[in-house]
């Protein structure tokens, strides 16, 4: 494992980058723990200032502090994605290996359901569940709708796998030696896909923090739990670009932008380092 | 029957249950929530001053009446379905008395409009520029193409939107930012129209197309590096055929099917950015319409336009997908 890092972060940048970026982020996120004001507090700086050596991104209209604020802004953003990734992960494991292994009746069912979820706006449906839920929307709550959503694609790409990993000589000895459905997918297969599954995470972490960031912008969601797009929201109510506040909406902006590229860098070097014909593109051994 | 006679009847299928789920999970949202819509409409109709009780009455069962949510749960559901069959979601209550399907026959022109250009530009200059990085590996004008496409790729539609609005809208005001043509142009196809509304769509079209071709042309520099290494085509170029026919009749015309195929899935994901777009500069389409419906409270619109965008999108799929066997002889001929 520590020769894989070691290797990756020597003949791959965008690796090394990757881990930089989402570090920095991290780091943020970690600060959130000794933050001087409470979350929710408004007024407990002077509103407007700019960036300085007391407040080092600036302070808002509502008189809180950006560095401080972006802190918990940044911690609550990444625990939403990394919630959605570990509870949509779940369905697109269970509904890829069973489709994939099971194959037939059973497959054709469930990739009907998984291509009409690929294929159906699903915006518009956040934006309905936001407007008939209203204040009873909470964080948690959009966690788990956005969950259930976004599972679809990452489902076809472990059925596929599963349906070669069916074909395999150990996947017959695993049936003949009694081992039943549930045991070979679960103990023979999932170790396979466990790679592929980890570097799609951090496409699926994108996707549903961008949705969340979008959602949040608009208002869409419970603004009274802090988070990037919730900032940008209220930077947008109080007019921060008019009135000259950029730091207010440049800082969010900036620090979510690092998290969208370091997974992004973090999925496409996983995704070459599982596929063995692009690591030789990469050294020259072969194309 | 036909290949293509089968391959189509799949594809129908697949878009009725498309529709069919989607419409479901509309349903499902509106009606199995605990929130009932005609007290939330009521609630937000009477905040604004004193209403009678006995006309808060009247309202409740016009509105029961309106939104097909009185009756057995069977009736609910056929009501529902029934509306949308027939496209009439009643009237709108936030621009009573406009049938909530004037006012998404309005908008979805716009939305079309920009969708179209837009994903078309993005999908052909992606995967040109995808094949040219992935057949000329060597030339450091299309690796600088990539790292920008790499940088600009995962980044969601709104903040790319939100920084073009700042760059072109604060720091170097030169296009118009918000609306879809000048408020004094005459609408009528006219030259000044016409450019004022080509003018009005080239923010919210560039944000498209920027992460668009980021999509594209990495998928297009996978698709090709692969077929470069193909046996037919290290044949070609050792029996000297030029290399842009190589480039264009062996490499290109074999990576471009998939990429077809990927336009069809990812129609749902570009109609979300397109929503959000529309949103930032102001563009009258559905994605306005759908939010400012939201802020009002209008529920019949909301689902109005939800349902128009499934369908929509289903159907833009749909095209898609009867368009692919022109492309590849695979499925046109058995």
């Amino acid at each position: 494992m520590l020769r894989i890092l070691r290797d990756l972060l020597r003949y791959n940048r965008g690796f090394g980058l990757g881990c930089f970026l989402l570090l920095l982020v991290a780091g943020m996120a970690a600060l959130s723990a000794v933050s001087p004001y409470p979350p929710l507090d408004v007024y407990v700086v002077p509103p407007d200032m700019p960036p300085s050596a007391e407040f080092i991104l600036g302070t808002t209209s509502r008189g809180q502090d950006v560095f401080w604020q972006l802190t918990l802004a940044i911690r609550n953003t990444l625990l939403f994605g990394i919630t959605v990734a570990v509870l949509s992960r779940i369905i697109s494991l269970t509904v890829g290996l069973l489709a994939g292994y099971l194959g037939g009746a059973v497959d054709r069912v469930l990739m009907s359901v998984n291509d009409t979820f690929i294929i159906i706006p699903l915006f518009p449906i956040l934006v309905l569940f936001y407007f008939v839920m209203r204040d009873n929307m909470s964080w948690t709550m959009l966690a788990v709708v956005t969950a259930s959503l976004g599972w679809s694609y990452d489902a076809r790409l472990i059925r596929s796998m599963a349906m070669s990993l069916r074909t395999r000589e150990f996947t017959h000895q695993a049936v003949f030696s009694g081992m039943r459905a549930p045991e070979v997918v679960l103990r023979e297969h999932l170790p396979y896909v466990l790679p592929i599954v980890f570097s799609t995470t951090m496409n699926n972490m994108n996707w549903s923090i961008g949705l969340e960031v979008t959602l949040s912008v608009l208002g869409f969601t419970d603004i009274n739990t802090p988070t990037i797009g919730g900032m940008i929201y209220w930077a947008n109510q109080h007019a921060a670009m008019v009135s000259g506040i950029w730091w207010w909406v440049a800082f969010p902006v900036a620090l979510v932008v690092c998290l969208f590229v370091g997974l992004f860098l973090l999925a496409v070097s996983m995704n070459e380092y599982i596929d063995p014909r692009s690591r030789l593109a990469r050294t020259g051994g072969a194309g | 029957m036909t290949s293509y006679g089968s391959y189509l009847l799949k594809r129908l299928a697949q878009f009725v249950l498309v529709v069919f789920i989607g419409i479901n999970v509309t349903y499902f949202i509106t009606h199995a929530t605990p929130i009932d819509p005609v007290e939330q409409t009521i609630a937000a109709a009477t905040s604004f001053g004193q209403t009678s009780p006995a006309a808060i009455e009247t309202m409740r069962e016009s509105l029961r009446a309106l939104y097909g949510v009185g009756g057995s749960p069977l009736d609910q559901y056929v009501t529902f379905w029934k509306r949308i069959l027939i496209a009439d979601f009643g009237p709108s209550l936030s621009a009573f008395p406009t049938p909530v399907s004037t006012l998404i026959a309005r908008a979805v022109p716009w939305t079309a409009g920009l969708l179209t250009v837009a994903t078309l530009l993005a999908w052909a200059i992606g995967n040109l520029l995808g094949g040219l990085a992935g057949y000329y590996r060597e030339s450091r004008v299309l690796k600088a193409v990539g790292v920008i496409a790499m940088g600009l790729h995962p980044i969601p539609y709104y903040i790319i939107a939100f920084v073009l609005l700042i760059v072109f809208g604060f720091l170097w005001p030169i296009l118009p930012i918000t609306g879809a043509h000048d408020p004094g142009v005459e609408r009528s196809l006219n030259l000044p129209f016409v450019l004022s509304v080509l003018k009005h769509a080239i923010l919210p079209a560039m944000s498209l197309i920027l992460v668009g071709i980021g999509t594209w042309f990495m998928g297009m520099r996978a698709l090709v590096s692969n077929t470069v290494t193909e046996d037919y085509t290290v044949y070609a170029e050792l029996a000297g055929v030029k290399r842009s026919r190589i480039m264009r009749s062996y490499v290109m015309r074999n990576a471009i099917a998939p990429q077809v195929t990927g336009l069809a899935m990812s129609l749902g994901a570009i109609f979300n950015g397109a929503i959000i777009t529309e949103q930032v500069f102001g563009y009258p389409g559905l994605g306005t319409l759908l939010i400012a419906a939201v802020h009002a409270g209008d529920y019949s619109l909301v689902i109005g336009v939800t349902s128009v965008s499934i369908i929509a999108v289903s159907a833009a799929v749909l095209l898609v997908d009867l368009a692919y066997p022109l492309l590849d002889p695979r499925v046109r001929e058995r």
